[in-house]
């Protein structure tokens, strides 16, 4: 692709915000993030029940995935939970019916959520704007019955008792405590990863897809690639959270391909601040937390989703990093 | 009797019947998905929350004003319809100079909140609605039993489509809503208001919304779910018709209805997917829709 081979393309990306590094390497403020995650990451599970940062773990990683595609593309699936909800499905069948080790589990788990995510993305791309959310939400709907009906997905029971197994045939898992470490790496890898896919050239080139799509084909980018590269990618690494949390919680159900969950992600990274790149991660930790207390209260747990979905796009549209960005006039 | 293709004709009948009447809202729906689209620029993704609103509040107007069927199906397109004319002064309207996201994102919320209220309040078992006296019983075709209810749900949303049809296309109002659908700038320079038509063309889609809400509350039970899973496949709909044409959503709806019930007939595994085959399909063959213009 002569394309791709065109990195001299700063001056959309430029207008934006300006402060988008061109240099190689991390701005030494992202670093000193991502080292203090870290750092809070491995002493979090002394402090807190590792399960439940565990799960917030695997929720961020899901809210960076949905907020490539959408806090950088400018693409909002309102599907995504049947990546995630897949993945989990997948892997928690590869762990339990198939006797594979969490690690080849969750990578079949991941492969599935990109198979589909490149056949709904090729799909989905062939519309703009607010279709293309409709077509996304109602793939994501067909998803859903799929699973209700399926054989291997266990109907309304989900597949239970998912054995978390020995890494690399080696280490057991069964520790909620060694479990934790596995997961810690996985979230804060996959959300590096991210991280690089952002900050690559193929990263401002989405960027500029969002920014004026029209202006980026006019330039010569083949826009519809990008798309679908960057729907499959998110797909992927949403699998890979979905993957990673059925292994967790043993558990792969209905509720993670239902759109309530793909309104969940969107909750997370609009509260955030989408299109910066802690965002998603506040917004998980602060969704999940709230859930977390919020769970015997039933319908009231919707209740408040919904009222932050309304304040937030009426009052709060850069989310938790963006304000803080814009008051210490940095990137997050 | 005779039977075609090794179905008895009641079941293939009775089944093309359910599927007129899930076609019939699915037209009513994505007729006012449409027309709110056409001139705010938002997908009203609280639409299904509206018209489940419309047959809790058929539902309470019944149980506890005593209230009947008839005066519902004229008060409750009025009564939601003006809470949306609230919800789109105090919110909507704050939100069209930006993407047409945001709209979906709130309309979204506000779904949420709505069948979030509701569950609290009265559970997720749903409340029954009895057929109004008056429609009871039914009639005996010689092929197929048709109950009254279900032909007034058919004959009354199609008078309802055809009058929106009208309204839009053939009246003096419905060219300003055109115009102003077109070049909201230009009409609003000819001395229209164009903000209280924006206003009040929600208050009708939303309108349009809750009467399908009442007419659907005899057929199912009304319950909070009810709009949800509903809007999925509306919007589904939507995408296979196009919202360019106000006829375009009335065909697509019905015919998808009819559709969905011939493969409960034939292949009944497949009915919850069929809507959604058919979208993919559209997808790949004609990606504006079949009545859409290309953006």
């Amino acid at each position: 692709m002569a394309d791709a081979t065109d990195t001299g393309n700063t001056g959309i990306a430029a207008q934006q915000a300006g402060a988008i590094p061109t240099a190689p390497g991390m701005p030494r403020h992202h670093a000193a993030i991502f080292l203090a995650l870290l750092a809070a990451g491995l002493a979090a599970p002394f402090f807190l029940y590792p399960v439940f940062v565990m799960k917030v773990m695997c929720f961020a990683l899901f809210a960076c995935a949905f907020n490539l595609l959408l806090g950088y593309t400018g693409l909002l699936s309102f599907g995504h939970a049947a990546y995630f909800g897949s993945a989990s499905y997948v892997s928690a069948h590869a762990a339990k019916v198939w006797g594979l080790p969490p690690e080849l589990a969750i990578l079949c788990g991941v492969g599935a959520a990109v198979v589909l995510g490149l056949a709904i993305g090729a799909l989905a791309i062939r519309r703009q704007g607010i279709y293309f959310a409709m077509v996304t939400l109602a793939f994501a709907q067909m998803v859903f019955f799929f699973s209700v009906q399926a054989p291997f997905t266990g109907g309304e029971d989900g597949i239970q008792a998912v054995p978390r197994g020995h890494l690399f045939g080696l280490i057991s898992l069964r520790s909620d405590f060694t479990l934790y470490f596995v997961v810690l790496a996985i979230a804060l890898g996959g959300m590096l990863a991210i991280y690089r896919i952002i900050h690559s050239p193929f990263g401002q080139v989405l960027k500029a897809i969002r920014e004026n799509e029209p202006r980026a084909v006019s330039l010569g980018y083949r826009v519809n690639r990008y798309k679908l590269a960057t729907f499959v990618l998110s797909a992927g690494f949403a699998g890979l959270a979905g993957a990673t949390k059925a292994i967790v919680f043993q558990l792969a159900s209905l509720t993670d391909v239902h759109w309530s969950m793909s309104g969940e992600v969107v909750l997370m990274t609009l509260i955030g601040g989408m299109g910066t790149v802690f965002g998603p991660l506040v917004g998980a930790a602060v969704i999940v937390t709230m859930q977390n207390y919020l769970a015997t209260m039933g319908a009231w747990v919707t209740i408040i989703q919904g009222t932050i979905f309304v304040v937030t796009v009426l009052l709060f549209r850069e989310g938790i990093v963006g304000v803080i960005a814009k008051w210490m006039k940095r990137t997050l | 009797m005779f039977e075609l293709i090794g179905i008895p004709p009641q079941a293939l009948f009775g089944q093309l019947l359910l599927g007129l009447i899930n076609g019939s809202f699915y037209a009513i729906l994505s007729l006012g998905l449409a027309v709110i689209f056409g001139l705010l620029n938002i997908i009203n993704f609280a639409h299904g929350a509206q018209y489940m609103l419309g047959a809790f509040v058929a539902w309470m107007l019944l149980n506890y004003l005593g209230i009947g069927y008839w005066w519902a199906l004229l008060i409750v397109p009025l009564v939601v319809g003006a809470f949306g004319i609230v919800l789109e002064r105090l919110m909507i309207a704050r939100l069209y100079h930006l993407d047409h996201l945001y709209g979906l994102l709130l309309t979204f919320g506000l779904a949420l909140i709505i069948q979030g209220l509701l569950r609290n309040q009265y559970g997720i078992s749903g409340l029954p609605y009895s057929i109004p006296p008056q429609l009871s019983g039914g009639q005996n075709l010689g092929f197929m039993f048709l109950p009254n209810y279900r032909g007034w749900v058919v004959v009354a949303s199609l008078i309802v489509c055809v009058g929106t049809w009208f309204v839009i296309e053939k009246t003096r109002l419905g060219a300003y809503l055109r115009a102003a659908t077109e070049n909201p700038t230009l009409v609003g320079a000819f001395g229209i208001n164009v903000p209280r038509m924006i206003t009040l063309t929600y208050g009708f889609g939303v309108a349009l919304a809750a009467f399908a809400g009442v007419l659907a509350a005899p057929v199912y039970s009304v319950n909070p779910n009810m709009g949800a899973d509903l809007i999925i496949v509306v919007f589904a709909v939507v995408v296979i018709g196009g919202m360019g044409s106000i006829l375009g959503s009335i065909v697509t709806g019905f015919s998808l209805g009819l559709i969905e019930g011939l493969t409960k007939v034939f292949y009944p595994e497949a009915s919850s997917v069929v809507i959604f085959v058919i979208m993919a399909i559209v997808l790949l063959v004609k990606p504006a829709g079949l009545f859409g213009r290309a953006a």
